[in-house]
C-alpha cells in the first residue's frame, strides 16, 4: 500500500466506524502499541474533519497479556498504557495495523476488560493478512492482502517509521522463530 | 511491526527455523542477561536503567481500576525468610501477586529450619515442591549465592547480612529519580549519554553504616549514578568505608565523615539508617540517647540541607533515634512513596528475572 492508500483506507475505516454506531457518541478508539496508536490517532483526526466530534483515544499494551511470555528468551519492551477515560458503558474500538493470528487482540480484549466494563468492543485494522489461529475478525479493514505463512507484512508509518506504506517481503531466513540463547 | 502480531506462531512449535510469526515481540534495547538478583554490583547502568523504565510501567499497573496483569501466571514465588520483615516482605509477595504469579511463604521460624534442616537442604525441597523464583533474606552475608549454586530457578536476595539488599537500592534509586528529576515531558527521565542520573546531585547516607546492607548496595547504585555521595556517622559505625572509599574502586568515589553538619549542608537527599540493635556488638555505642543527640536527623539539623532536600529511611524506623518523629512524616519525607515504590520496583524485577531461562 502507498501512502495514500493508506490515508483513503483510514478515511474510508473513520466513516464506517461512525456508520456503525449512528453517530460518534459513546465511542472511543484504543490503539494497541505501537502501530495501532498513530492509526487511532489519524482515524481520530478523520472522524472530527467530517463530524467536528473528538473521539477520546487512547493506547493499550499488550506485554503483560501475551500468551507467550514464558516462550520467548527476553521479556518484550513495555511501551505504556494510557487509557484516560472511563471506558464502563463505551463502545471500543481497537486499532491496529495488522490482523493475523488474532492473537494479539485476544490479548487487547482481555487487558481492556480489566480496566472496566465496554459496551461493545470493535475491531479495525489497517491490514488483514489471514492466517487466524483463534475465533476473531475484525469489522473495519483498511486492506485484506493474501499472504502465506513464510512472508512478513512490513507497516511503516510516519510517526514511528519516518514514512507511510505497507509492504509485504519472504521472511529471512529465521525470522520470527524466538532466539533460543543460552542466558544466566 | 511490533506488537501487531508478536505473539502469532506460539500455537506451532517454536524455534523450528522456519518462519512463522510475523514479527518477533520488540526486545529491549538492552538485554537483561540476569537469572539471579543478588547485588547490585553486577548490574550496569544501561541495566539499571532498564529496571527504572520498567518500574514506570509498573507504576502505571498499579494505578489501574485492577492492578493486575497476568505476566507471570503459573509461575511460582517462593518467599523464603530467616528473619523478620514486614516492608520487604509483604512488598515481594504484593508484587508477585500483582504479575499473578501463585506465591508461597515459607518464615523460617516456623518452618523444617528449626528442626535443623541445612540451607541447601531447604532450597532443594523448594524446589522439589515447584518454585520458579526464590526470594530469600538470611542473617548470613553471601547465603543468597550459595542458594543461587543450587536452586534451578531465579534468586532473588532480599537481603542478606550486612552485605546486601539490592531491591531497596533500587527503589531508593527510583524514588530519587523521580523526586529530583524533572517530569516526562519537560526532560527525559532517562540517563544521560554518560549515564550520570544524579551528578552534581548531594546524597548523604546517615546513621549506623557498618551494619547496613542497604548503605552497601546504595553506595554501588548511588555512585553508579553519579551522585556526589556523603557516608556520615559516629566512627565506630563507620569501620571499613574509609578504606574503601580511598580505593575508590571502579570509580566508585564517595566522602565518609563523622561531621554531620558538614555532610547535610546543601544536601539533596539524607537518608537516615536504622540503628541496629540486634546485630549491635556492645561498645559501638555509648548510648542510644546519645546517639539520637549528636546524629539523630531533627528539624534543626535538616535545615543545613537545601530546602526541598528529601528524607528518606529504608524502615523500620526508631523513631526519636536516627530520625525525629515529625521529620519522618514532614513535607520533605518520602519515606511512604519509598514504600510504594517498592512494589512497582519489586514487580519489575521479577518480571525482567522470568525472562531469563535457566
Amino acid at each position: 500500500m502507498t501512502a495514500d492508500e493508506i490515508r483513503r483506507a483510514v478515511v474510508r475505516i473513520s466513516h464506517e466506524i461512525v456508520e456503525k454506531q449512528a453517530g460518534t457518541s459513546g465511542l472511543a478508539l484504543v490503539g494497541i502499541q505501537r502501530r495501532g496508536v498513530p492509526l487511532a490517532q489519524r482515524i481520530a483526526e478523520a472522524i472530527e474533519e467530517h463530524e467536528g466530534a473528538r473521539l477520546p483515544v487512547g493506547a493499550l499494551d499488550i506485554t503483560f497479556y501475551r500468551d507467550d511470555l514464558s516462550m520467548i528468551a527476553q521479556q518484550p519492551v513495555v511501551k505504556g498504557t494510557d487509557l484516560p477515560f472511563d471506558l464502563n458503558g463505551l463502545t471500543i474500538v481497537l486499532v491496529d495495523d495488522v490482523l493475523y493470528t488474532g492473537r494479539t487482540i485476544r490479548a487487547a480484549m482481555d487487558a481492556l476488560v480489566d480496566f472496566g466494563r465496554p459496551q461493545a468492543i470493535r475491531l479495525a485494522v489497517l491490514v488483514d493478512r489471514g492466517h487466524r489461529e483463534l475465533p476473531i475478525r475484525a469489522d473495519h479493514v483498511g486492506k485484506n492482502v493474501p499472504t502465506s505463512r513464510e512472508e512478513v507484512v512490513r507497516v511503516h508509518l510516519a510517526e514511528t517509521d519516518a514514512s507511510d506504506g505497507v509492504e509485504i517481503e519472504r521472511a529471512p531466513a529465521g525470522y520470527g522463530a524466538p532466539k533460543v540463547e543460552a542466558v544466566g | 511491526m511490533s506488537l501487531a502480531e508478536p505473539i502469532a506462531g506460539t500455537g506451532t512449535p517454536i524455534a523450528t527455523g522456519t518462519p512463522e510469526v510475523d514479527a518477533a515481540p520488540e526486545t529491549q534495547s538492552v538485554p537483561w542477561p540476569h537469572r539471579h538478583l543478588l547485588d547490585v554490583d553486577g548490574l550496569s547502568a544501561d541495566e539499571i536503567d532498564l529496571v527504572m523504565r520498567t518500574t514506570d510501567a509498573m507504576r502505571e499497573v498499579l494505578a489501574r481500576p485492577i492492578a493486575k496483569v497476568p505476566a507471570l501466571r503459573g509461575r511460582n514465588v517462593t518467599i523464603l525468610f530467616y528473619e523478620a520483615s514486614t516492608r520487604t516482605r509483604v512488598s515481594f509477595e504484593v508484587a508477585a501477586k500483582n504479575l499473578s504469579a501463585d506465591v508461597v511463604n515459607i518464615a523460617a521460624a516456623t518452618s523444617s529450619v528449626t528442626k535443623g534442616e541445612s540451607l541447601v537442604d531447604t532450597v532443594r525441597t523448594i524446589e522439589a515442591l515447584g518454585a520458579d523464583m526464590l526470594v530469600m533474606r538470611h542473617p548470613a552475608s553471601g547465603a543468597p549465592y550459595l542458594a543461587a549454586e543450587i536452586f534451578g530457578g531465579s534468586v532473588l536476595n532480599g537481603g542478606d547480612g550486612w552485605h546486601a539488599h539490592p531491591t531497596q537500592a533500587l527503589l531508593d534509586l527510583y524514588t530519587i529519580r523521580e523526586r529530583l528529576l524533572p517530569a516526562p515531558g519537560a526532560a527525559p527521565r532517562t540517563a544521560t549519554a554518560s549515564g550520570q542520573l544524579l551528578a552534581g546531585r548531594k546524597v548523604v547516607i546517615l546513621g549506623d553504616l557498618l551494619h547496613s546492607r542497604v548503605a552497601r548496595s546504595n553506595i554501588w547504585t548511588l555512585t553508579a549514578a553519579g551522585a556526589d555521595l556523603w557516608l556520615c556517622g559516629p566512627s565506630t559505625l563507620l569501620r571499613g568505608f574509609e578504606a574503601w572509599a580511598s580505593r575508590g574502586a571502579a570509580g566508585r568515589r564517595f566522602t565518609v565523615t563523622s561531621n554531620i553538619d558538614a555532610a547535610l549542608r546543601d544536601a539533596d537527599v539524607v537518608m537516615a539508617l536504622r540503628i541496629q540493635r540486634e546485630r549491635m556488638a556492645s561498645g559501638l555505642l555509648p548510648s542510644l540517647r546519645e546517639y539520637a543527640a549528636r546524629y539523630g536527623l531533627t528539624r534543626a539539623r535538616l535545615a543545613a540541607a537545601r530546602p526541598d532536600a528529601l528524607v528518606m529511611h529504608p524502615g523500620p524506623m526508631n523513631e526519636g533515634v536516627e530520625i525525629a518523629p515529625d521529620v519522618a512524616v514532614g513535607t520533605n519525607s518520602v519515606i511512604t512513596e519509598q514504600v510504594t515504590n517498592g512494589v512497582a520496583v519489586r514487580m519489575a524485577l521479577l518480571y525482567l528475572l522470568a525472562g531469563v531461562k535457566s
